[in-house]
């Protein structure tokens, strides 16, 4: 199995039902958007998804858990942990090697941070910090993507560019997004969230604004 | 601005604990650090088999040494808290400053030697050797106390309230919870050092231990031993409340703090005993220091310097490498519960007592003591830094094992672990004086052999003079604090 699976489901949060009723089935190759208010549990459900299967899935949260003294680099780097035997990674740690090296480079210059490489990231600025966080799920190049608003804190156009990155990478991806442009250009399967339940489900080319508008019940003033 | 300052942080970081690590190893062949007994592991065994199979000494013995160290603890204590009061109220003025830098730079140890002269081997000397010390770091660290409390208080009060009204409704309550809380965890210490007091001869834990472990009777010995770790490990259970006056109280009955005091006996030893014996008999001053200097006071100072620094790594390394044990993100309940005890056992022991027991095992040479040192200030090193890495909280895809202790884990641990390991830095110089006295040829062994030769004048000169090396390297280690913006706030004694 290669996508998601949730059945007659309800999720909650320190004791709290936050979503009910979920019947949701995710196929591989589908690219998906939630789109919600915030607080609506799109999170909730995002990592009960990456619960389904972590070890296949690049995961990018919303809160970054970045180490802030350690360098763009070895953020990165981190995406990989589980990919190398723990002797290389204390020695990339301390020295790292040419060939990671290399992909690391290419992989920040990509993401606008080629010249930020070997800074701790408590020196870069909230969206910089946004990108290396990304970046860090990108270097894990595992066949599915979560992304809790991976771009949110990055300009439009780069914003953009790193979707249609994410998308190039990734067999099927699963993101929360608050751009309703970006997800109707991205992603073909848009799952609306409302009042604790899904408020509609259906493929990006038959929706209309009409139909997303009630998500957002507190912009209609 | 900051982040100029923090890129300068990270790499001083990296560059400090490389320096500590150089110096150590410059260190290495300077000091001696062979094992002279002939079967080390068979002492070992044998005092293993005595703390198993303790032999009990009769309860009037062992409540009588329990009490007694209490009793120096709660006086002492008491004293030196009331007396650290008063000198923290006067702590803007320069003079009071030095004054309690100067009381704590001695240790108890050696205050003890001091009024052992004075007052013989009484209650009195024995409070007044915690007493005294304590006073200095009383006084430091109220003062900080009343320095950090909110001004606006103390600013809206009517112009003319006198200042004791105004220590007393706006000072005094703000600081109150901190300044409980620290005397409470000083009683600790002061148990730990009333223990090691009875090295010297006090009727305390440590007297019967000192004799009984240095005869081999381990089996005899292991009640004592027993009864001093409970007495630490659970003071903070039974050490609160009514009880704190009670067992004040209960100590004052116990051993009333009197001696004899022999009026012309004291000011010999303070106008003739203490003078230098040149300025006495008018003789030459230079060649007696010299002496003094080239044979004592020189190697001393080296081999303190020496052992500490060996020590100060030693601490750091096993820090940070017994810190993941106690950690909530490493190990399971069971690892952690077993690692606690571990850690428990030597942060409630006291250096002195550890490195008396090393040095039965090893012989005398500077590995007895670095084992002390590095064993029990590691051991509270990796109890704090745990405690604070359990307020971690790490991604849902965060790295296990030693990739999440590299990682996520030590970077950023690793500025607690420098703060906490330069406050540790005076406290290790001045428990390396100290174990001189058990042979390891430090200050303290030549002051402790000064006073056995009742040549006082030469003692008290070496006193200053480990007085002088104590308020350096604390001076040095907090400008490192400072120039590395290591601001963490610790008490540990």
């Amino acid at each position: 199995m290669t996508g998601f699976r949730l059945q007659q489901a309800a999720l909650t949060v320190g004791g709290q039902t936050v979503l009910h009723d979920l019947d949701i089935t995710i196929r591989p190759g589908e690219r998906v958007a939630l789109l919600g208010e915030s607080g609506a549990g799109k999170t909730t459900l995002l990592r009960a998804l990456r619960e389904q299967q972590p070890n296949r899935i690049a995961w990018c949260p919303q809160q970054p858990g970045l180490v802030p003294v350690l360098s763009v680099f070895h953020n990165l780097y981190m995406g990989r942990l589980d990919q190398y035997a723990t002797a290389y990674n204390l020695l990339n740690l301390i020295r790292p090697t040419p060939a990671r090296r290399r992909e690391i480079t290419e992989l920040a210059d990509r993401l606008g941070l080629g010249d930020q490489l070997w800074k701790p990231v408590e020196q870069l600025s909230g969206g910089q910090q946004s990108r290396v966080n990304l970046g860090r799920a990108l270097y894990q190049q595992r066949p599915l993507f979560i992304g809790d608003e991976p771009v949110s804190a990055i300009d439009e156009r780069q914003g953009a560019d790193l979707l249609t990155l994410i998308c190039e990478q990734h067999e099927t991806v699963v993101l929360a997004l608050h751009n309703i442009d970006q997800a109707l250009a991205h992603c073909n399967r848009i799952i609306g969230i409302r009042a604790g339940r899904v408020a509609f489900d259906s493929p990006s080319d038959q929706l209309t604004s009409a139909d997303i508008k009630p998500l957002y019940p507190s912009d209609a003033s | 601005m900051t982040t100029r300052l923090q890129l300068r942080d990270t790499g001083a970081m990296r560059r400090t604990t490389g320096l500590f690590i150089l110096l150590a190893l410059l260190c290495l062949p300077w000091a001696d650090i062979a094992v002279h007994t002939l079967d080390p592991g068979r002492e070992l065994g044998r005092l293993a088999q005595g703390l198993l199979w303790p032999q009990w000494p009769t309860t009037r013995t062992l409540a009588e040494a329990i009490a007694s160290t209490l009793a120096f603890a709660f006086q002492g204590v008491a004293l030196g808290a009331i007396a650290g009061f008063g000198l923290a109220l006067l702590y803007r003025r320069r003079a009071v400053r030095w004054l309690a830098a100067s009381l704590r730079a001695v240790h108890e140890l050696f205050w003890a030697l001091l009024f052992i002269q004075l007052f013989g081997l009484s209650t009195l000397a024995g409070v007044l050797a915690i007493a005294v010390p304590y006073a200095g770091i009383f006084a430091k660290v109220y003062g900080e106390l009343f320095e950090e409390t909110d001004p606006a208080p103390r600013q809206a009060l009517p112009a003319n309230a006198s200042r004791l009204s105004s220590l007393m409704f706006t000072t005094l309550p703000q600081a109150w919870p901190n300044l409980a809380a620290y005397t409470r965890y000083r009683l600790e210490c002061g148990i730990r050092s009333s223990a090691v007091l009875g090295f010297i001869g006090l009727p305390t834990l440590g007297y019967h231990l000192e004799s009984l472990l240095r005869q081999g009777f381990y089996a005899e010995a292991a009640p004592f031993f027993y009864a001093l770790l409970i007495l630490i490990a659970t003071q903070h259970r039974w050490c609160r409340g009514w009880m704190i006056p009670a067992l004040l109280l209960a100590a004052l009955w116990w051993l009333p703090p009197v001696a004899p005091i022999n009026g012309a006996l004291i000011w010999q030893f303070l106008t003739h005993d203490i003078v230098p014996a040149p300025l006495r008999s008018g003789m030459d001053a230079l060649p007696w220091f010299m002496d003094l200097w080239q044979g004592q006071l020189w190697p001393g100072l080296i081999n303190t310097l020496v052992l500490a620094m060996l020590s100060l790594v030693v601490m750091g390394l096993l820090g940070v490498m017994l810190f993941p044990t106690v950690s909530r993100l490493f190990g399971n309940r069971w690892t952690r519960g077993l690692s606690h005890g571990v850690l428990v056992i030597l942060r409630s022991l006291p250096e002195y007592l550890l490195a008396f027991i090393a040095l039965i095992l090893l012989g005398p040479s500077m590995l007895p003591a670095i084992i002390a040192l590095g064993l029990h200030n590691g051991a509270i090193i990796a109890h704090l830094i745990g405690q604070y890495s359990n307020t971690l909280v790490l991604r849902d895809d965060a790295a296990r094992g030693l990739n999440r202790y590299f990682f996520e884990v030590l970077p950023r641990q690793f500025r607690l672990f420098l703060a906490f390991s330069l406050y540790r830095f005076e406290t290790v110089i001045r428990e390396t004086a100290i174990l001189g006295m058990l042979g390891i040829p430090t200050l303290g062994f030549f002051i402790d052999s000064a006073f056995a030769e009742f040549r006082f004048d030469r003692a008290v000169m070496l006193l200053v003079a480990s007085a002088i090396l104590n308020i350096g390297v604390d001076g040095f280690a907090r400008r490192i604090r400072r120039r590395l913006h290591l601001q963490q706030q610790v008490q540990v004694c």
